[in-house]
């Protein structure tokens, strides 16, 4: 098992038991949550390269005696060729946005948002791994399949939080043409998050967006004097009366919705918004789902 | 001390921090409420926004005002405000305190009370020695003692009911010596008051104390023109205003109440009012006091004596039909005399008598006739007054010549005589003085009333103690005689001028007075008080309150007629005088008192009594600055919006006290009591049901006969009937069942009124009940000869039955299932009982064929035949109770079921089956 790269300079052993500590119930909880949306593997519903089988089909001229079914063959005139079901493995690169603003959380008995964001990055993670999916995270690990990579997802999700205020999408490591999924809750610049989803779609890369949001940013609930900052302090906004702005940042936060969906159309993704007040599955299945191309 | 107004401040200096209360304004201006700090991601998003309100980054001015106020309350607190500072200056030697101490004090006594132990301890505090003074004692040495001498004493003062006199002597025994004064005044001006002040201020400095409110004093009620009239005044004559007037008496039971209430209207600037109190004679002759309502003081209270009091006087003269001329009918100077102050009946004795009058006149009347003579000698034994007049009638009759007639004092001589007439020698006879013992004793007679004739009395042993007057030759005139309660009174000549001159002088009214005959509309005047010792029965005290005068010795006539004119005094305490016939009122207010506010010289000083304590604000203040600042914190958590989770809090807790309270109600309506379970049970089917009788052999059977009737029912009919219930009419609902078996148990108890308004309701609303008196082997029912035919009679007297007939033969119910011609239980031929049927000969006149009964069902069917007996079945359906002999006697326990079926289909289907006797004519009709 490897180790997060911010812990190599660290007291290694104490990092390693928090990691051992938390790492588990992160795994469990996301295991949890995929077997409420298993659906089996998934082939290509044609012939291919792959374990299943597809279909018998009459040789052709130049196909290779080896190919022929012999079996098949054997019972009756013609030659048989044993065709496969194509599995072509997905190359799935998900993003969870490390940035402050996702560890805030409106009321203490509910976890931060990045907490939910790495939940059902992993959840989805176990969901591909067992569809046979390769599965990495954006920067962090190169898409990998089988059972090992899920505990390197997860130890790496479980790293540090980054400095900044706002994160961008990182799209290093992501393979062209497979699928990104980007956990955020894209507060931030939009530019970056422009930027970022235009060079995924230049790498043919089709994925889904999903906006995290804790549910008071949904709905406002301050009144009075205040200060708002940034989880990071490096924004500070001060109001009178901060009752007074619900109603304009609540069209603003609409208008950053609408036009998040209106970007991601534009490449082709998918993009939902999902509380952390709400259950994940419904987040999850709908992720799932949508990264199939199934909608 | 610095003072503003009322207030004083311990430290004035503190109040300069006022000054900086506008700098404080302007500071606490420029710093806003300072604001919470959120961490919110959300703030990308809020970048830009303006608020909408430019101005609120200061602190609003009405949080401004609430920090200001309660600053300024702060300072305020601290600079020791107190209320009604006490500035006076200290004095120095022994103190004089000088209490009024009358009536007018009484209603302000305990605030006087509360400074003069003031000024006592204030004297101790000081070390000053001190001597209290009450103007309504008798003068005496007063010295001076230590404050602590004087605490006990002054604590147990009381205001007497008299206002206080003797001012000289009392200036006469002032201690040696010089001191100062405080004189506690009652601000009412009392005659000789300057020789007292003037005596004080020679010894020293002289404060004044009094009180400013008003004092109202209630003169005595008088009669005019037969109204009583009452009068109050009032120191001083303010404005216009008005006090409530209530006279008080025993009613006939004795109990003081209110008998009547008038207005006191005072105009503006008017100090006496007075008003008119018209009430019946049996209401006014039971006044015992006047109370100006609401006040407290001796003053207040008027005590009304027989001066208000009118007495019945019946008038009666011989041969009332007899026309006379006016001046001279012998009743004609009575009724002169009596009219003002008396109400005089005139009629015959008989009726008189009636109207129990206090007083009958009787005018020269010789015989009384037996029963009126009885009722009259009764009503004199009872306390009756009888005032007898000679004249030519009495002297020429036989009347108590021999034997002394009862209703007479003495023995009369035949004829009378005649002195100084044109016929007779001698003058006409003037009057001796009123001999020592005469109720006349101490009036004059005055010499021009003569006596020209007269009866004369037989001289007998007791004629010298019955003469109440005699003329100058020792002649009776006027001769008493007691007779249990009352007396009888007869003067010797007429009551008209004719026989002598008496009825046309002044000594006449004044004799009828003195003898209780009539009453004296004025206060009592010193000629007809004098000669008699007066009694005190009743005195007041300051506030106004009667008590039982008891060993108060009795006062000269004459010295309380001075006391009445003057006013009251120590030895003439206010109260109720008795004499030897009438009761005289002293009261504190005379006709002529008026109450006029004390002036006093310049120079004293006069303070209020009323003046408010000394009151430190300091906690006040200082309460009020911490709620302003509490209030502060709640509006600055306001501004800066961090209420919001302390009403969610409230919210919460308040929810969660509406979920503690709500389900309590919720079990008290699902939670099923016993009585549904018999009204379930009663209404899931038709069920039989039977009243209980108390005996369990009796309602064993009849439940199993109702098992047996209600299985045959099963059987027979559509019918199906669940198991028989029992029913207590005292406790069960009724209304359930259609049909009652009540088998009539000689043990068993009446219903009570309750069950009996259940029952009547049951039959009235289409129940049936089938009585069964079990009886109809011995006895044909109707007669009541069996026990349980008489207990059917009591029970069913209670009952709404309608009229019953024996049941007739084209009766419904020998058709309603089976066709049956009797009705047969364990006996055989008893009698059936059902209601009559309404106006059968009228409609056997108007040829209807068939009966036509009502819609309704006989509410009850009666008889004896024991069906209960003849039904019951075990639970195998096996009879139980051998009926007859053989197969007979099966057979009328088959016609005993047909009998029970017939009777429940008709209780469930009504009379309809009375119409199938149509059905050949109506399908006939069809068939055309």
């Amino acid at each position: 098992m490897s180790v997060a790269p911010q812990a190599r300079d660290g007291d290694l052993r104490s990092r390693a038991e928090a990691l051992g500590q938390t790492l588990p119930p992160l795994l469990a909880e996301a295991e949890m949550l995929a077997s409420t949306v298993m659906m089996g593997e998934h082939g290509r519903r044609r012939a291919g390269l792959g374990d299943e089988f597809w279909q018998y089909r009459p040789a052709h001229q130049g196909d290779s005696a080896r190919m022929i079914d012999w079996r098949r063959s054997a019972r009756s005139d013609a030659h048989f060729v044993r065709e496969r079901e194509w599995q072509a493995a997905q190359s799935v690169t998900i993003w969870v946005d490390p940035a402050k603003s996702m560890s805030f959380t409106g009321d203490k008995s509910r976890a931060p948002k990045a907490d939910r964001a790495k939940l059902l990055g992993l959840a989805l993670a176990v969901l591909l791994l067992r569809g046979g999916e390769r599965v990495g995270l954006a920067g962090l690990a190169a898409p990998r399949s089988g059972r090992a990579q899920l505990l390197r997802l997860a130890a790496r999700l479980s790293g540090e939080a980054a400095d900044q205020d706002f994160g961008a999408p990182e799209t290093e490591g992501m393979v062209s043409h497979g699928r990104g999924v980007f956990l955020s809750d894209f507060l931030g610049d939009l530019s970056g998050i422009e930027a970022g989803l235009a060079r995924a779609a230049d790498r043919g890369v089709k994925g889904v967006l999903i906006q995290v949001l804790d549910p008071a940013e949904e709905e406002f609930p301050f009144d009075g004097r205040t200060i708002f900052e940034s989880m990071g302090g490096t924004m500070r906004h001060e109001t009178q009366q901060a009752g007074e702005l619900r109603t304009r940042y609540l069209a603003r936060l609409a208008e950053r919705k609408d036009r998040l969906a209106t970007l991601a159309r534009a490449v082709g993704w998918h993009f939902s918004t999902h509380h952390t007040g709400a259950p994940a599955q419904s987040a999850l299945l709908w992720a799932y789902v949508a990264l199939q191309g199934g909608r | 001390m610095f003072t503003l107004g009322p207030l004083g401040f311990a430290a004035p200096w503190l109040l300069v921090a006022l000054i900086a209360l506008p700098v404080l304004w302007l500071l606490l201006r420029a710093v806003p409420p300072a604001p919470i700090r959120r961490r919110f991601p959300g703030v990308a998003l809020l970048l830009g926004l303006k608020d909408e309100e430019a101005e609120t980054d200061k602190t609003p001015w009405w949080l401004l005002l609430l920090r200001t106020l309660a600053i300024a309350a702060v300072i305020i607190g601290f600079a020791g405000p107190v209320l009604n500072p006490d500035d006076r200056a200290p004095g120095t030697g022994p103190m004089l305190i000088v209490v009024d101490g009358g009536w007018a004090d009484a209603r302000d006594w305990p605030q006087r009370l509360e400074k003069i132990e003031a000024l006592v301890e204030e004297a101790g505090v000081q070390g000053r020695p001190v001597a209290l003074l009450r103007l309504t004692d008798a003068p005496g040495v007063v010295e001076f003692q230590t404050s602590e001498a004087w605490a006990g004493r002054a604590a147990g003062l009381q205001p007497q009911a008299w206002a206080p006199a003797d001012f000289a002597e009392w200036a006469e025994v002032l201690p040696d010596g010089d001191f100062e004064t405080t004189w506690l005044s009652d601000g009412l001006d009392h005659d000789g008051r300057d020789a007292l002040l003037s005596a004080l201020q020679s010894r020293g400095d002289v404060r004044v104390i009094e009180n400013i409110r008003a004092v109202y004093g209630l003169h005595p009620a008088r009669f005019e023109d037969g109204n009583v009239v009452v009068a109050a005044s009032r120191m001083p004559a303010g404005d216009a205003g008005s006090v409530e007037v209530v006279a008080q008496g025993p009613d006939p039971s004795g109990i003081e109440r209110d008998l009547g209430r008038v207005t006191l209207a005072f105009e503006s600037g008017a100090a006496q009012a007075e008003a008119a109190m018209d009430l019946p004679p049996e209401l006014r002759n039971r006044i015992t006091r006047f109370v100006l309502e609401g006040a407290r003081t001796a003053g207040s209270v008027s005590l009304a004596d027989d001066s208000l009091k009118r007495r019945k006087i019946a008038l009666i003269q011989s041969g009332a039909d007899e026309e006379t001329l006016q001046l001279l009918s012998p009743l004609h100077y009575l009724r002169q005399a009596l009219a003002p102050t008396a109400d005089i009946i005139e009629g015959n004795l008989k009726d008189t008598l009636l109207a129990n009058p206090d007083v009958v006149v009787l005018a020269d009347v010789a015989e009384i006739a037996g029963p009126e003579r009885d009722a009259l000698l009764e009503w004199v034994d009872k306390g009756g007054l009888l005032l007898r007049f000679a004249g030519p009638v009495l002297a020429a009759s036989d009347v108590s010549r021999i034997d002394e007639d009862p209703l007479l004092p003495v023995r009369l001589r035949e004829g009378g005589r005649t002195v100084g007439g044109a016929m007779s020698w001698g003058e006409p006879k003037a009057l001796a003085p009123f001999p020592e013992g005469s109720p006349f004793f101490g009036l004059t007679a005055p010499p021009d009333v003569v006596v020209r004739e007269q009866v004369l009395a037989q001289p007998d042993p007791d004629l010298t103690e019955r003469t109440i007057a005699a003329l100058d030759d020792g002649t009776p005139l006027m001769t008493r005689k007691v007779i249990g309660g009352g007396q009888v009174v007869l003067v010797h000549v007429t009551a008209n001028a004719e026989w002598s001159s008496l009825p046309l002088s002044g000594l006449f009214v004044q004799m009828l007075e003195r003898l209780a005959v009539s009453t004296k509309p004025a206060q009592p005047e010193a000629a007809d008080l004098s000669g008699q010792t007066w009694v005190p029965e009743v005195v007041l005290d300051a506030y106004g309150a009667a008590t039982d005068a008891g060993e108060l010795p009795g006062v000269e006539g004459e010295a309380l007629a001075e006391a009445i004119a003057q006013g009251p005094s120590l030895a003439f305490q206010p109260g109720l005088y008795a004499g030897a016939d009438r009761r005289v009122a002293l009261n504190v207010l005379g006709d002529e008192t008026t109450l006029e506010p004390a002036v006093w010289p310049q120079g004293v000083p006069v303070d209020r009594l009323e003046a408010r304590a000394v009151q430190a604000l300091k906690g006040d203040f200082l309460t009020f600055a911490a709620v302003l600042l509490l209030l502060d914190v709640l509006a600055a958590l306001w501004l800066a919006g961090r209420l919001r989770g302390l009403a969610r809090g409230t919210a919460a807790v308040l929810a969660l006290a509406l979920l503690v309270a709500t389900p309590r109600e919720a079990q008290a309506q699902d939670t099923p009591g016993p009585n549904d379970d018999f009204a379930v049970q009663a209404t899931s089917s038709v069920v039989l049901a039977y009243v209980q009788t108390g005996d369990p052999q009796i309602d064993e059977l009849s439940r199993q006969g109702l098992l047996g009737l209600s299985d045959k029912l099963w059987q027979r009919t559509s019918i199906e009937p669940l198991m028989p219930m029992a029913v207590d009419i005292e406790k069960d609902e009724l209304a359930f069942f259609p049909f009652l078996y009540w088998p009539i148990s000689t043990a068993a108890a009446e219903p009570s009124d309750a069950a009996y308004a259940k029952l009547n309701q049951y039959l009235r609303t289409g129940g049936m009940i089938l009585f069964d008196t079990r009886d109809a082997d011995l006895a044909g029912f109707g007669g009541g000869t069996t026990p349980e035919g008489q207990t059917l009679q009591v029970i069913a007297s209670g009952l709404d039955i309608p009229p019953l007939e024996q049941i007739p033969l084209d009766h419904v119910l020998t058709r309603t299932f089976y066709l049956l011609q009797d009705f047969p239980g364990r006996h055989q031929g008893g009698q059936l009982w059902v209601e009559a049927a309404p106006n059968a000969e009228a409609e056997a006149a108007e040829g209807m064929p068939f009966r036509n009964l009502n819609d309704g069902v006989t509410p009850v069917v009666i008889g004896g035949a024991d069906w209960a007996s003849a039904w019951a079945t075990d639970d195998m359906g096996v009879p139980l109770v051998p009926i007859g002999r053989g197969f007979a006697g099966e057979q009328q326990r088959e016609i005993a079921y047909r009998f029970g079926i017939n009777l429940i289909m008709h209780v469930l289907t009504g009379n309809y089956k009375s119409d199938q006797v149509h059905v050949p004519a109506l399908l006939e009709r069809l068939g055309q």
